[in-house]
């Protein structure tokens, strides 16, 4: 401990003494400091396959680390065009691109920064990289000005700088909250993102799973006869666990709900189990529902893509809900997804189907009055309700061997709020429940380190670094608190935080919460002795 | 007067340096937003860094004892084999400590001896066998990345790969 | 030299406005200038706003900095997450005249030990803060010398600003305010490495006009005194569109004037629009209540959507394998 003290001592030290420069840090300029492309720092570029599929422009092999990117020869006035139509189509583009005072606030907010260290990753240093061109080619200061208003020509190596850093932002908002108004860099890695793919610059991770979910509605691809084999399968594995047999119905007509989560749920570790804790818990209720597998892609790669690719994809939503027949639609634990549902989806692909009811749960009765115009309810506002309400039968002390923390995924949010469900969830269904540090969670939560389709293996080191801060959060309770689960309720979370604590914090998995809900819950006909949970880990005080 | 004496003395002054030359890898201007938080959540990279590198010299000073010495400088290289570095980059931050000391060969402690030269020798033995133990420790962190990203692809298809080898099985045993 | 350069450029403004008086010029420097500066400021800012108000808000992007509206017995954080208008209005209030998101930063930290810990950006808010009200107060004061009888609650203004009573004449605490804080948010440029480093001429310039501007307007007030009514009379002439150039109104006078109009010019094409921009922001000035409200875009595109249709027809044969209900057999 006195050890400690002095280290800190020293820490404090470090930040008070001025420290001299070895010349080793760029005494250029920021835009004269090219964008260095390095095995592991840039992700695949999209195979011509999923481009043509989704019938996006130019299609082609090329790979970022070539030279050469083969892009259209009139690719500058394609992108010089895309800007000004985005201009004057979003507002908060426009109004972003002026009205920055690089006052600096966002600069330390970004993961990425901080655990890299490389300036332009800094949230305001990532906007000038587009700020700069728009200053070129739309403003007057910057037409006569030139470099003295910030302003520098759009050439190949800005395009390339384009790519490696807004591919190095994971949308996740945390600058935009610092921000004394509000530029959302999520907004501009958007519209950088579109620029790029106008002339066929993306990534494989984006544009493969996307082109898949359009085909066959999920993001591996899994054709409609394997989608439903696998969920049985998982059925399987929920009797052997608790004796009961479930058979859950798919693409039914007349269910009163359409049940939408993203597919990571059912085909990946550890989704699976939050996958098998849905079903349980419906099950626990007797709720009338359906799965689809037409829409069962509840995350939305689009999103990642543009505008437009986000519309197609989240369209199918509504479009199965009208086929079916459902009154309304439950969605399970998704980041993305529930960035989309709630702030595009009814303005994308609304005014819901004209049947669909304002969302009521038939257990409870309660009316989810937030969600009279989507008709979309998010799974923890509708366990919260139920648990409230005294609906489930619980045995908090079934998850006595977990000791769980709870990580705020960045956009329920940052882009919803739902803050709160969550943790009374949790609070209801486990014994051992502790925070990460105030500065960490919440509307100031670190991300993973991998959102916004940046969670592809060839960028591990790029997504390690912007874990660090998320990393160091958790192995605070870690050591504090004997923390082994990291619940979350984000799909694309239960897949990079698994990563992330596999080399920031081996001894700590990765769960959704509804797995957690699920391991408690005290089923009608059950085993007579459950003696283990969903993991087939036993449970506390049961003999292997 | 013994080495490690004189060492301990001086320790303050040494650490720091040690922390600054280390610190001094990154970007300077990130290195001053780096700097300017001592939140150990608000700005990890610099909370690392210093803790460690104050930890690890009160190893030395003991002695390297792999057993004693790895956890601690896991901390350090863990973070440094995911950042923008060539292996022999990430590593140097061990082999800068040599240059620190020799650079102070000619300061005083309390009692006005100066250093022991002459028993430098073991001391720079002592951080070979560290930079030594750094080279494992970053190969185990690469080896693990690469585990990471192999298990990711794994997990992504867990259920799919469940599924062929079901298959497999109903085959043989038909 | 990005430090440099609008320092010299501010510089030779000033020996413009000297010189050129010197030599006579008092009516393009009192008179042109100033009612070129206006119209362009006027036109300037409304073109600009009028530009960001014709993009549209395609959709509503709140960023949520507290818990949600959700379950009716779950406590919303109504200032950082607002559903309804008053909510957001209140919000944008706190935004406009307390910075609130830049006060976010500072909060005082607690950790082990129950060390206090704050972040430097505490400064980064009181400089702010200080510097734009100070600027705003100063401004409203300056509105004595064109309004005739001079409004109450400027009068009131005044007696608040100066309620110190330090020497004659009264000393402005707001005087003190912007030049200190100006002072600081130019040296955290130059001394913050990563802050000098994200910043550009662009920024450097208007701290330096804005330090001029306050400097001579200090000096006019306590050190170098001018012809108080005389120069009400140039502002009465100028708002009264019957402009004079009495005598005796001093150099100084005419470089202050000078700089706040290019001051005025500069502003519509600058990062100085954030005064008008920060109204415009959809991450704050909208409400969280999408799932109950359906927000309207204007250029909602028709995209041609994989239909069921489509999906059965490629998976038909596959799905009725496993039983799977289909709309053809």
């Amino acid at each position: 401990m006195v050890k400690m003290l002095e280290a800190e001592e020293l820490a404090k030290d470090i930040t008070e003494t001025p420290s001299l420069l070895n010349g080793k840090g760029p005494d250029r300029e920021w835009m004269d400091t090219p964008a260095e492309f390095r095995d592991g720092n840039w992700a695949y570029s999209a195979k011509t396959k999923a481009i043509e599929s989704l019938k996006m422009p130019y299609a082609r092999d090329w790979s970022p680390g070539d030279e050469d990117w083969k892009l259209p020869e009139n690719w500058k006035e394609i992108i010089s065009e895309g800007f000004r139509e985005r201009l004057d189509k979003f507002r908060s583009f426009k109004v972003f691109m002026d009205i920055c005072v690089r006052c600096g606030a966002c600069a330390d907010k970004c993961h990425f920064f901080l655990g890299s260290g490389d300036p332009k990753n800094m949230p305001v240093l990532r906007a000038e990289l587009l700020r700069s061109v728009y200053r070129n080619d739309f403003t007057l200061a910057g037409k006569l000005l030139k470099k003295f208003a910030g302003a520098r020509p759009l050439t190949m190596e800005v395009v390339k700088e384009w790519f490696l850093y807004f591919f190095q932002c994971t949308e996740c908002r945390r600058c935009s909250v610092y921000c004394p108004y509000g530029i959302d860099t999520a907004e501009i890695t958007m519209m950088a993102r579109e620029l790029l793919n106008l002339v066929g610059i993306n990534i494989n991770w984006i544009m493969d799973p996307a082109a898949n979910c359009n085909r066959t509605g999920n993001h591996l691809g899994i054709e409609p006869h394997t989608f439903k084999t696998v969920v049985e399968s998982l059925c399987e594995d929920i009797e052997d666990v608790t004796g009961i047999t479930i058979n859950p119905s798919f693409n039914r007509k007349g269910a009163e709900i359409l049940f939408i989560t993203p597919s990571g749920d059912v085909f990946a570790d550890p989704g699976v189990y939050t996958m098998m804790g849905y079903i349980m818990l419906f099950e626990h209720i007797g709720l009338d529902y359906t799965l689809s597998t037409y829409a069962s892609e509840g995350g939305n790669f689009g999103l990642f893509n543009s505008n437009e690719l986000m519309k197609k994809l989240n369209a199918k939503m509504y479009h199965e809900a009208e086929r079916l027949g459902v009154k309304w639609i439950l969605g399970g634990e998704c980041g993305h997804m529930w960035r989309v549902i709630n702030q595009y989806m009814d303005t994308m692909n609304g005014p819901t189907p004209s049947y669909m009811e304002d969302p009521v749960s038939p257990i409870t009765g309660t009316k989810f009055e937030n969600a009279v115009s989507t008709k979309m309810v998010h799974i923890m506002e509708f366990t919260a309700d139920l648990i409230k309400h005294n609906k489930l039968k619980l045995d908090k002390s079934r998850n006595d061997h977990v000791r769980a923390t709870f990580h705020d995924s960045c956009n329920p949010s940052r882009a919803m709020g739902m803050l709160d469900e969550p943790r009374y969830v949790l609070n209801n269904v486990l014994n051992n429940f502790f925070e990460m540090p105030d500065n960490t969670i919440r509307e100031q939560t670190f991300c993973c380190g991998a959102g916004s389709g940046l969670n592809t293996e060839e960028i591990m080191d790029v997504r390690m670094r912007g874990a660090l801060p998320r990393a160091t959060a958790l192995n605070h309770v870690v050591e504090k608190h004997d923390v082994n689960m990291l619940s979350c309720v984000c799909a694309i979370d239960r897949a990079t935080l698994l990563a992330l604590t596999q080399y920031w914090a081996p001894d700590v998995e990765v769960s959704g919460v509804t797995e957690l809900v699920a391991n408690a819950l005290i089923m009608e006909g059950e085993n007579e002795v459950r003696d283990c949970d969903l993991r087939e880990e036993p449970y506390l005080g049961v003999e292997d | 007067m013994e080495l490690v004496d004189w060492l301990s003395q001086k320790k303050q002054d040494i650490v720091r340096e040690w922390i600054r030359v280390t610190m001094e890898a990154y970007p300077v201007e990130a290195l001053n937003v780096l700097k300017r938080s001592d939140n150990q959540f608000a700005n990890p990279l610099s909370h690392i860094i210093s803790t460690n590198i104050a930890l690890l010299f009160d190893d030395l000073l003991l002695g390297v004892d792999p057993e004693r010495t790895t956890p601690i400088l896991t901390e350090l290289v863990k973070v440094r084999a995911v950042q923008d570095f060539k292996p022999s980059e990430a590593l140097q931050f061990i082999i800068d400590l040599k240059k620190i000391l020799f650079s102070m060969k000619d300061e005083t402690v309390e009692g006005g001896e100066s250093m022991p030269l002459e028993q430098l020798r073991k001391m720079e033995e002592e951080i070979d066998t560290l930079a030594m133990l750094g080279f494992d420790i970053y190969m185990k962190c690469r080896e693990k990345l690469y585990e990471i990203r192999a298990n990711e692809i794994r997990n992504q298809t867990h259920m799919l790969i469940r599924r062929v080898n079901e298959m497999d099985k109903q085959k043989e045993a038909r | 030299m990005k430090i440099i350069n609008p320092l010299i450029i501010v510089l030779v403004l000033v020996a413009l406005a000297y010189f050129g008086v010197k030599a006579g010029l008092t009516a393009l420097f009192g008179v042109v200038i100033p009612y070129i500066a206006i119209v362009i400021f006027l036109l300037g800012f409304i073109y600009k706003v009028i530009g960001w108000a014709k993009s549209p808000v395609p959709f509503r992007i709140p960023t949520t900095c507290g818990q949600e509206k959700s379950l009716p017995w779950i406590k919303q954080n109504k200032l950082d997450n607002p559903s309804s208008t008053l909510g957001v209005v209140i919000r944008m209030a706190l935004e406009i005249f307390l910075f609130r998101s830049l006060f976010r930063n500072t909060k005082a930290e607690v950790y082990e030990g129950a060390k206090l810990k704050y972040g430097s950006n505490k400064w980064l808010w009181l400089g702010g803060i200080v510097f734009h009200w100070s600027f705003l107060i100063i401004l409203v004061r300056h509105s004595r010398l064109f309004l005739e009888p001079i409004p109450g609650f400027i009068t009131f203004l005044e007696k608040a600003d100066s309620f110190m009573q330090v020497g004659v004449p009264l000393f402005y605490m707001t005087d003190a305010g912007i030049l200190a804080a100006v002072t600081y948010l130019f040296l955290r440029r130059v001394v913050e490495p990563q802050i000098k480093y994200l910043s550009m001429p662009a920024d450097y310039f208007p701290l330096y006009l804005i330090l001029s501007i306050a400097i001579t307007g200090v000096l006019m007030r306590y050190f170098i005194r001018v012809d108080v009514v005389n120069i009400k009379a140039l502002a009465r002439g100028l708002v009264t569109f019957q402009p004079t150039i009495p005598d005796g109104i001093g150099v100084l006078f005419y470089i202050h004037l000078f700089l706040v109009s290019v001051l005025a010019i500069y502003f519509p094409f600058s990062k100085l629009m954030h005064l008008g921009g920060v109204f415009l922001s959809p991450t704050r000035n909208l409400a969280n209540n999408n799932r109950a409200v359906r927000h309207i875009n204007p250029w909602n595109p028709d995209i041609k959507i994989r239909t069921y249709e489509e999906y059965e027809d490629e998976f038909r044969e596959h799905m009725k394998k496993v039983g799977l209900p289909v709309d053809k057999e």
